[in-house]
């Protein structure tokens, strides 16, 4: 998700996540690299050359980015989740308040 | 910082290698934001529970995801993959089975508690001889060594068993009151014999095998307590041993306990084996020494014991034979060259595979893929393919180890066949792993070293091609030489064992059928009665359709390796503490005739030779030749228990020790002349008969003759003489057809070797080639050249081979029997094997060269 507006950088990915999860959940590094390694290996994501503006770039960093493949597998996921919170819900299970 | 970046070293190279330094970066920025003490702590804390969850994991992703690419790579290359397996599998199959069985008999402990600390005491002399112990001896070191904590003897002993079942023969062994406990075992059931049981005065007693109990006595708990017959005499059983013990040899069925009246304590008569337990912290050459000091003491006190001999204390492994032990070793040395062999002979192809797969490497490479990854991808695929190979060796070592039981000698105090247990199949995971480093990581190390991305436009460069080159060279060298040492190797023990076969035993043994009747001693102890049973038997024999002769002798040769005598010779003054020994026989008539031994001069027994004739003798030609040389010995006389023997017959020698070993001269007596309960030890109980009928069509025939002279009288040791002569060779047949397998495939691994070798570099020149041809080289040329290429890796390798081969020879010594250890016709052979194959191998490769398109190749570039 972090990957789904613009490519990103390691750290940038922690922040986003920390960011939309309103702090509940931030990735330690080693987490971060090992799943950024297996979507690697799985092709969901790649690395990218293309560099922002050199006074925003620092060297070090290595930019990712979601592949064609890695977007499909993501919406496939969503749409997954969606029908289970609709189950979810079919069943009593999602109070009204939360929807 | 510095801790965090050792803490990063948890993680895999390859993974430290690409995201280690954002990793740091990242833990850097929030060293910077937390700027409290507390907060930092916080964060240490943090980083370290981090690494220590995903280090782990990243190991796993790593294998996991090298695994899974590995087996994709091994499926699509089957050809390959089945090669490297099968190689794998017969090198560690065969170094497998080899170990077991040498460990099984040279390395493994025996099963008694404590069991290094068990030796055997033997009397020996000065020529390097060894015999058992008299009782005298026996007592000397049992009331004055200090060096033991107890000490016991035994002999071994075999009885009729008539009480359960038919009457059944039984081996098994007499034992002093302190033999269980010495050797520090129990019974399953009941109790063992104490030093309560071997008084004169105890009641019979004896204690059963397990293998008894249960084929006997069905496994029936209530044996203990019951009496059982054994050669006419009632014997309680007190208890039955474990299934596992095995002593002194293996197949024993009873014990029973020894008694020794204080008459027999005498010296001269070696009958008793001894085995001993060292005192903790006493080493077997303290024990040695002091046996020594005590029998020479004996013997400076008492002129009338032997002063030329001596106890040695033997550690009970020592038993071995030295040469079933250098005949394991080398076995185990021919199975590790051949792991060797197959080692060089994966790492070569693995290379070749490597240099063909190298554009793919380099793409990996390019894409990312650090050097260490590529390593390791590399060697899980070989570890993948070696772990098959291991698993395929363990079936074929366990496929194997019957075969090579045959090795292991029947004097071992164990079981016969080596367990399958966890430290055998230890030994096969761990060579496994060698394996698999030694053709894994060589391979995967030069290969990635060759992956960059140059590879991708052109070849490989020069400096690290030339090295690789050198590498199989020297790889394809080995091999060539190792299977050379191999095949020399087999070639002398070819030869020795031939060599061995054609030593000519003194008796004829085709034709001939053995099989025993132990007379209990008691109800045969007159020689009338005993003679009446000899003859209802031997004319019985004699008049069955097809049978030539038959005769009854004290021992066989060759199962029989003892039954030695001392002996007095009229004219001759017997040495103060010298003895002069003979092997005695006592014979039926017609025994010379049945075996085939040659009467020289004189005459055989006759039915006249009776206790109330004149006492005579036959004698082996050696027997003249020591005391008569040159002269005629008819007539002339020995002395016997107090009796003057005269010689009537002069024979032929024959070899009773073994087709190996040299024997004493041999004296043979009348049965029938025997004084009654005299010589019991040499009563006839083997009967030989001289036939051209088969064993099983007479034997139906024989069993209901010997039920009709005593019904209750056993049967047992049925068995061809050429059967026991070719007992004598067994080993060396098992070894030189083990041996044989082994060179034979070493040599197909180094030929396949030497042929992957050319014709890789045929196909890497084949534009050198292309271009000579279309200068106008000629094909003979091309041929010459790759024809040149291959011989001379061979005469490398022959060479260093029988470099190798010389050096092993001597340690052969032992085996050769006689066989010069630089043999030219093993030497000759092998090398122009070696050469041959050398031939083959380069000739396809050649023949490849010479069919080069000049155009073609042009073309392509």
């Amino acid at each position: 998700m972090a990957l789904a507006d613009e490519d990103r950088h390691g750290y940038a990915i922690i922040q986003d996540i920390a960011v939309r999860t309103d702090g509940a959940i931030r990735l330690s590094a080693g987490t971060l690299y090992r799943s950024l390694q297996r979507m690697l290996e799985q092709g969901l994501i790649e690395e990218t050359e293309d560099r922002p503006a050199p006074d925003e770039d620092d060297e070090r960093r290595r930019y990712y980015r979601m592949t064609k493949f890695g977007a499909t597998v993501a919406r496939a996921e969503a749409r997954r989740l969606q029908e289970l919170v609709r189950l979810a819900r079919a069943s009593g299970f999602v109070p009204r308040s939360a929807s | 910082m510095i801790l965090y970046r050792a803490l990063l070293r948890l993680y895999p190279a390859s993974f430290r290698e690409e995201y280690g330094r954002e990793m740091r970066a990242i833990f850097a920025r929030r060293w910077r934001l937390a700027s409290h003490p507390i907060n930092r702590m916080l964060l240490l804390v943090d980083a370290c529970a981090d690494v220590l969850r995903n280090a782990p994991a990243a190991h796993v992703d790593i294998v996991g995801h090298d695994l899974s690419t590995a087996w994709q790579t091994i499926r699509r290359a089957r050809a390959l993959s089945v090669t490297v397996v099968v190689v794998t599998a017969i090198g560690i199959g065969a170094t497998t089975a080899a170990f077991a069985v040498a460990d099984h008999v040279l390395i493994r402990p025996l099963p008694y508690h404590e069991s290094h600390r068990l030796v055997r005491i033997y009397q020996a002399d000065l020529n390097g001889g060894r015999s058992e112990a008299s009782p005298a001896n026996y007592r000397d070191w049992r009331d004055n060594a200090r060096s033991f904590e107890r000490i016991a003897a035994y002999q071994p002993v075999s009885r009729n068993l008539i009480s359960a079942g038919s009457p059944v023969r039984l081996e098994g062994a007499s034992v002093t009151g302190d033999l269980f406990a010495t050797l520090g075992v129990t019974p399953l059931l009941g109790r063992s014999i104490t030093s309560d049981d071997d008084r004169e005065a105890s009641p019979l007693t004896v204690v059963i095998s397990e293998r008894l109990w249960r084929t006997r006595f069905a496994a029936d708990a209530t044996v203990v307590g019951r009496a059982v017959t054994l050669d006419e005499t009632a014997h309680v059983v007190i208890g039955v041993m474990p299934a596992r013990f095995e002593f002194p040899t293996r197949l024993m069925d009873f014990w029973i306990p020894q008694v020794l009246r204080s008459d027999q304590y005498v010296y001269g008569n070696p009958f008793l084996n001894t085995v001993a337990r060292l005192k903790t912290g006493i080493s077997r050459e303290q024990a040695d020494a002091e046996v020594r000091e005590i029998s020479q003491a004996i013997a400076r006190a008492n002129p009338q014991v032997n002063k030329r001999q001596f106890g040695v204390a033997l550690t009970l492994r020592d038993e071995v034979a030295p040469q079933a032990r250098s005949l394991l070793w080398i076995l185990v040395a021919a199975a590790a060259s051949l792991l060797l062999i197959a080692c060089t002979n994966l790492a070569n192809l693995l290379l070749t595979r490597g240099l063909a797969r190298q554009k793919e490497f380099a793409l990996r490479a390019a894409l990312g893929a650090g050097r260490h990854r590529l390593v390791r991808q590399l060697f899980t695929e070989h570890a993948l393919l070696a772990a098959c190979g291991g698993i395929a060796g363990a079936g074929i070592a366990l496929a194997g180890i019957p075969t090579l039981v045959r090795l292991v000698p029947t004097s071992l105090p164990a079981a016969e066949a080596p367990a399958v247990d966890v430290r055998l199949m230890t030994f096969a995971v761990v060579t496994t792993i060698v394996t698999a480093i030694a053709f894994g990581v060589v391979p995967a190390w030069r290969i990635s070293r060759q992956s960059d991305a140059r590879a991708l436009h052109d070849g490989v460069r020069a400096g690290t091609a030339r090295r690789t080159a050198r590498l199989r060279s020297s790889l394809v060298i080995a091999q060539v030489s190792l299977s050379v040492l191999l095949l020399v190797g087999c070639g002398l023990l070819l030869k020795a064992m031939l060599k061995v076969q054609s030593i000519d035993p003194g008796f004829r043994a085709d034709g001939v059928l053995t099989l025993r009747t132990t007379l209990p001693v008691k109800k045969y102890e007159s020689v009338s009665v005993r003679h009446q049973f000899f003859t209802r038997v031997i004319d019985g024999v004699e008049a069955l359709p097809g049978v030539t002769s038959a005769a009854y002798v004290s021992g066989l040769p060759m199962v029989q390796r003892g039954g030695i005598w001392v002996i007095n010779v009229v004219g001759f003054e017997q040495l103060p503490g010298e003895d002069r020994l003979a092997g005695l026989r006592l014979v039926t008539p017609r025994f010379f005739e049945t075996l085939g031994i040659p009467l020289r001069s004189g005459r055989d027994f006759t039915e006249g030779d009776t206790q109330t004739s004149l006492p005579v003798a036959a004698v082996s030609e050696s027997f003249v030749r020591q005391y008569w040389p040159g002269q005629n010995a008819l007539g002339r006389q020995f002395k016997i228990r107090g009796i003057d023997w005269t010689i009537v017959g002069i024979v032929g020698d024959i070899r009773f020790r073994g087709l190996e070993r040299r024997s004493e001269a041999q004296i043979y007596m009348a049965e029938q002349q025997m004084p009654d309960r005299g010589l019991s030890a040499y009563v006839p109980r083997d009967l030989v008969i001289k036939s051209d009928r088969s064993l099983e069509t007479l034997l139906p025939e024989i069993r209901s003759i010997i039920a009709s002279a005593d019904p209750q009288q056993p049967i047992s040791n049925i068995q061809t003489l050429a059967t026991i002569v070719g007992e004598e060779t067994a080993p060396r047949r098992v070894q030189v057809r083990v041996l044989g397998v082994f060179a034979s495939i070493a040599f197909l691994l180094a030929g396949i070797g030497l042929h992957g070798l050319l014709a890789y570099s045929v196909s890497q020149s084949a534009r050198e080639i292309g271009v000579r041809m279309a200068l106008g080289a000629e094909r003979r040329t091309i041929l010459a050249m790759v024809m040149r290429r291959g011989a001379q890796l061979a005469v490398a390798g022959v060479l260093a081979g029988s470099v190798l081969a010389f050096g092993a020879g001597r340690w052969l010594q032992t085996l050769l029997a006689g066989v010069s250890p630089t043999d030219f016709a093993s030497f000759g052979g092998a090398v122009l094997l070696a050469l041959t194959m050398t031939l083959l191998g380069s000739l396809l490769p050649a023949l490849k060269a010479v069919r080069v398109n000049p155009l073609q190749v042009m073309r392509a570039e």
